[in-house]
């Protein structure tokens, strides 16, 4: 092909690039066949203990990392009659803003019950501004099997101390029976 | 924080050399090791030391070595001698040594609460821990020693007893400062907690101050419990606007809301203390607010635009005979603003700030003996005193940092405190007080009495409000201080009075200190307004203003915060507003909006800027916390009333204009001495009383933590008076008098003779409401039968 006309030689590399296998990714049908690494930095999650009950805090400490102050938070106290959280302070008012955020992931670092971590979700995108301030409704983890939907109690005869050393593995009935008067 | 300790200390002139960290330092006989490096910007680190708490080597943090002692010493409770050699943490690998075990031993039982603990973020043991500590624990023990936590100490502060490291500051506080010992460290060792006897609450009412100067998350507040964390807030410098001590205080907001408030280190005023009504009562900047102006139209208020609302006040109020009514709160300028308005728009001198028991003594003493005095009696002449006379003023209760500083001058250079008023009351005690208690109307023949104790010393007569109400005392307060050279100060109780004072609020007196009699001043006034002349008439009070309406000789009022059951005649009061056309000037609903024909809202304290004049006449100004605010200040809506009504009228009313203003009208002529009254006694039982700190004041609304901190509202008589009208002890009193009944239990205690002590404005004790009569009137009691709770 060396000597053909240049007119020849540029339409055999389009007739030949038929015969190829395609590189084309077919996002947004196909994107199952091409996941993100496994430590990619995508949406976060609030997550939860194995009862339901939440992880967060409350306590600022992903804002206070947070180098695009991208993370607003309000804490407030537990009460008996409505707990979310282990011990006596809560996350009442949880949102990202991903206008903002630039998915460094100091926040994750920065939690101190590994209430906040990543997930893989990296379909960030919308039409408004406001859509894009996740609230803490959109970033919860969801309910598994075994988990009793807060407020309700902590299991019964435990204290936040052994939440956090992993002593609690589902909800009970007592907790499941509370979470559905609710 | 690093002023010295020992105010002593500094005056002595003989300095004593040491050598710290090999440095030689020349420091005045007495300085602490601690102070004195940090002098030489070593910042040796410490809990329980605090330059204005006594030094108790609680903590054990500040250890250094000091040669020739055999073990590291305790920095903060040791003085330098001369030829002293310290090595501290910066040379000494003993005192690093030192002070790493014992933050070591800190820790060791010290939760992991960092997170959730409100201190979190501005702590000195997480920043030390940070600085000084191991990075790893080796307390593989197991379990920390655990507390149930959070305990209540009282309504208002929360323990967690886990935190805390025993270094007896909040205890040195409630001993030293306050003067309120009940808060002490109980049990020993790894169990030892700070407590009250038997539980009870800690009664203090500088209680908040133990939480911030906790140098842990030990002590927190429960209105501020995990409501935000030290980087969110944006803080401002305020002025408190609770009472005239004039208190420099943190206002913390996050997002346009207060979170908290705390005192500011002022060394001049209030050291670095306030009250606890001071720290916690801001929710009244947030409740009932009203958010546009009002009209009323047949009975019913409705939603105007402003052109509309000032344009119906301006016409409402054109060629009317006005009176001006803006009780005691307003910032200086807007009361200045206030002051012109009256004279120039509405051509009038019926204009009074003291929506309280007043008198036209207490006008004329405001006016020839006070307005433009200037700083003539501060809170360090009250340190340096040799006595300080207390008049129908009871200063824990009604300047709360008046009573902490003159706590401070009893304990510390001996002052003798000598106190005229109708009952004892616990602040007196903690001032060790000489008590003269006399019946409300004899207080000016007690004070007369005096003279032989104040001659020939450095003493000082301060006067609270309540000496308005008893006839004479303030020409004998007066005579007693011309006759001994005794210092005479007035201390009002609300943030504004003195302000409205030299702002020249009163029917007899113009701005800046200027008497309305005075034909010079006058000129002086009309010249700096523009106008050819000033009314000459001396105006009516407020309660005169009041009788004038009902008598159909007033058909209007402007009036500004003011609550109408501050004063014993409020239903003349509402009677006369009622009648009347009424513009009312409020952020907030209030009894005077119930009857407003026009309201015009006006911004609370935190988003105005302006000053306040303390009870020394110390301008304490300040800008608005909340700046981002759109609300207006009075003295704006004076001046589009005015423009509306086409006079010209302050440059647009901006507080620094006004400031500038009124600072140009300041007289210093001295004025003549005022007129002499004599006291009048009432026969049989009267009333006396005072309103304590924290009470049903509506500036305390919406705070449920700091109410429930209130003393609990007794009545109060001697022994001979409860024989002579049959009430026991314990027992519920009835009060009778002609505007109605009031039933309160009934306590014997230290009160004059035929005087039956209450609480003004407390819970179940609000005579003034009930009763309808104030302090000095006749009222009959008889026994209710016993007090069940």
């Amino acid at each position: 092909m060396a000597k053909a006309p240049q007119v020849i030689r540029g339409f055999w590399l389009t007739f030949s690039a038929m015969f190829r296998k395609p590189i084309t990714e077919q996002y947004p049908e196909e994107k199952h066949i091409y996941p993100p690494q496994p430590r990619f930095h995508g949406r976060h999650q609030l997550n939860r203990y194995p009862d339901g009950l939440e992880k967060c805090i409350g306590c600022e400490l992903c804002a206070w990392a947070c180098p695009a102050d991208a993370i607003y938070v309000e804490g407030a106290d537990n009460t008996e009659e409505a707990r979310f959280s282990p011990g006596e302070r809560f996350g009442k008012v949880y949102q990202i803003n991903y206008l903002r955020c630039i998915l460094c992931g100091l926040c994750i670092e920065a939690c101190p019950t590994r209430a906040l971590t990543m997930t893989n979700e990296y379909e960030l995108a919308d039409n408004s501004r406001a859509k894009l301030i996740y609230e803490k409704q959109d970033l919860l983890a969801p309910l598994l099997p075994g988990m009793a939907q807060p407020p309700h109690q902590m299991v019964e005869g435990l204290t936040d101390r052994d939440y956090y050393s992993g002593k609690v593995t589902g909800a009970t009935p007592a907790q499941i029976l509370e979470s559905e008067q609710e | 924080m690093t002023v010295t300790a020992n105010s002593n200390a500094s005056n002595q002139t003989e300095l004593i050399s040491a050598v710290i960290d090999g440095i030689e330092i020349r420091v005045p006989k007495g300085t602490l090791i601690i102070r004195a490096a940090e002098q030489l910007g070593n910042q040796i680190p410490r809990f329980c030391d605090h330059p204005s708490l006594a030094p108790v080597a609680a903590c054990r943090m500040c250890l250094v070595e000091i040669d020739g002692m055999p073990k590291p010493q305790p920095s903060c409770a040791i003085a330098l001698t001369d030829g002293m050699v310290v090595k501290t943490q910066q040379s000494s690998e003993v005192a690093a040594q030192a002070q790493a075990g014992v933050m070591e031993f800190l820790l060791l039982n010290h939760p992991l609460d960092c997170p959730v603990c409100d201190k979190g973020g501005e702590c000195p043991l997480q920043n030390q821990a940070m600085t000084n500590g191991r990075a790893e624990s080796r307390f593989e023990e197991g379990t920390k020693r655990l507390f149930e936590k959070p305990i209540n100490i009282n309504s208002e502060i929360l323990l967690d007893r886990e935190r805390c490291v025993s270094c007896a500051r909040c205890t040195r506080f409630a001993d030293e400062i306050a003067g309120d010992p009940t808060l002490e460290l109980l049990e020993r060792g790894a169990h030892q907690q700070v407590g009250t006897a038997d539980d009870r609450p800690f009664e203090s009412y500088f209680g908040g101050n133990t939480i911030q100067i906790c140098p842990v998350g030990a002590l927190t507040s429960a209105t501020y419990r995990f409501r935000s964390r030290p980087f969110d807030l944006i803080s401002h410098n305020t002025i408190c606007e609770h009472c005239s001590s004039g208190c420099s205080t943190r206002t913390d907001v996050r997002r346009g809301k207060i979170m908290r408030r705390l005192a500011s280190n002022d060394p001049e005023v209030n050291e670095e203390w306030n009250c606890d009504k001071g720290r916690f009562a801001f929710t009244h900047t947030v409740i009932d607010r009203i958010s546009t102006p009002l009209i009323r139209e047949n009975g019913e208020l409705r939603a105007a635009s402003w052109p509309e609302a000032i344009s119906f006040a301006a016409a409402g109020l054109k060629g009317k005979r006005a009176g001006v009514l803006t009780g005691g709160r307003l910032p200086q300028e807007d009361a200045y603003a206030f002051a012109r308005f009256a004279r120039v728009v509405l051509n009038t001198n019926n204009l009074d700030f003291r929506n309280r028991t007043s008198s036209d003594e207490e006008a004329e003493f405001l006016a020839n003996h006070i307005a433009g005095s200037g700083l003539n009696v501060s809170y360090r002449d009250l340190e340096t005193a040799d006595v300080v006379v207390l008049v129908a003023f009871e200063p824990e209760n009604e300047s709360p940092i008046v009573q902490l500083r003159l706590r401070k001058a009893v304990r510390n250079n001996k002052l003798k405190v000598i106190a005229v008023d109708s009952a004892a009351a616990p602040g007196h005690e903690k001032l060790s007080a000489e008590l003269h208690l006399a019946k409300p109307g004899t207080e000016a023949a007690a004070l007369s009495a005096l003279s032989d104790k104040l001659k020939g010393r450095n003493a000082i007569v301060l006067v609270g409000e309540r000496a308005a109400a008893s006839a004479g005392l303030l020409s004998a307060a007066v005579a007693l201080s011309d006759a001994t050279a005794a210092k005479l100060a007035w201390v009002p109780r609300r943030a504004g009075e003195r302000g409205a004072v030299e702002a020249g609020l009163l029917p007899n007196l113009l701005p800046g200190g200027r008497l309305l009699s005075d034909a010079t001043d006058r000129a002086a006034v009309a010249a700096e307004w523009n106008v050819q002349q000033l009314p000459t008439a001396i105006g009516l009070d407020q309660k005169g203003m009041v009788q004038a309406a009902n008598a159909a000789k007033l058909d209007a009022f402007l009036v500004a915060g003011v609550d109408v059951t501050d004063v014993a005649y409020h239903d003349d009061f509402k009677a006369a507003l009622a009648k009347t056309f009424v513009v009312s000037l409020e952020p907030h609903y209030s009894s005077v909006t119930d009857y407003a024909d026009v309201i015009l809202p006006v911004g609370v304290i935190t988003e105005r800027e302006g000053s306040f004049v303390d009870w020394e006449g110390r301008e304490r100004s300040f800008t608005a916390a909340m700046h981002q605010s759109l609300a207006l200040s009075d003295a704006r809506v004076l001046h589009l009333i005015a423009n509306e009504l086409g006079i010209k009228f302050a440059d647009d009313a901006k507080s620094a204009a006004l400031h500038k203003s009124l600072t140009e009208l300041k007289s210093t002529t001295k004025k003549p001495a005022m007129t002499k009254v004599s006291a009048v006694e009432s026969a049989g039982l009267v009333l006396a009383g005072l309103r304590q700190l924290i009470d049903n004041g509506s500036l305390q609304n919406g705070e449920a933590h700091l109410a429930a901190t209130a003393r609990e509202a007794v009545a109060k008589v001697n022994a001979k008076t409860a024989a002579d009208h049959g009430l026991i002890d314990g027992n519920l009193v009835v009060l009778e008098a002609p505007g109605g009944t009031l039933v309160i239990p009934v306590e014997i205690a230290a009160v004059a003779d035929q005087t039956i002590w209450l609480p003004l404005n407390s819970d179940g004790s609000t005579p003034l409401i009930n009763l309808g009569i104030t302090i000095g009137d006749s009222v009959s009691v008889k026994d209710a039968g016993a007090y069940v709770v």
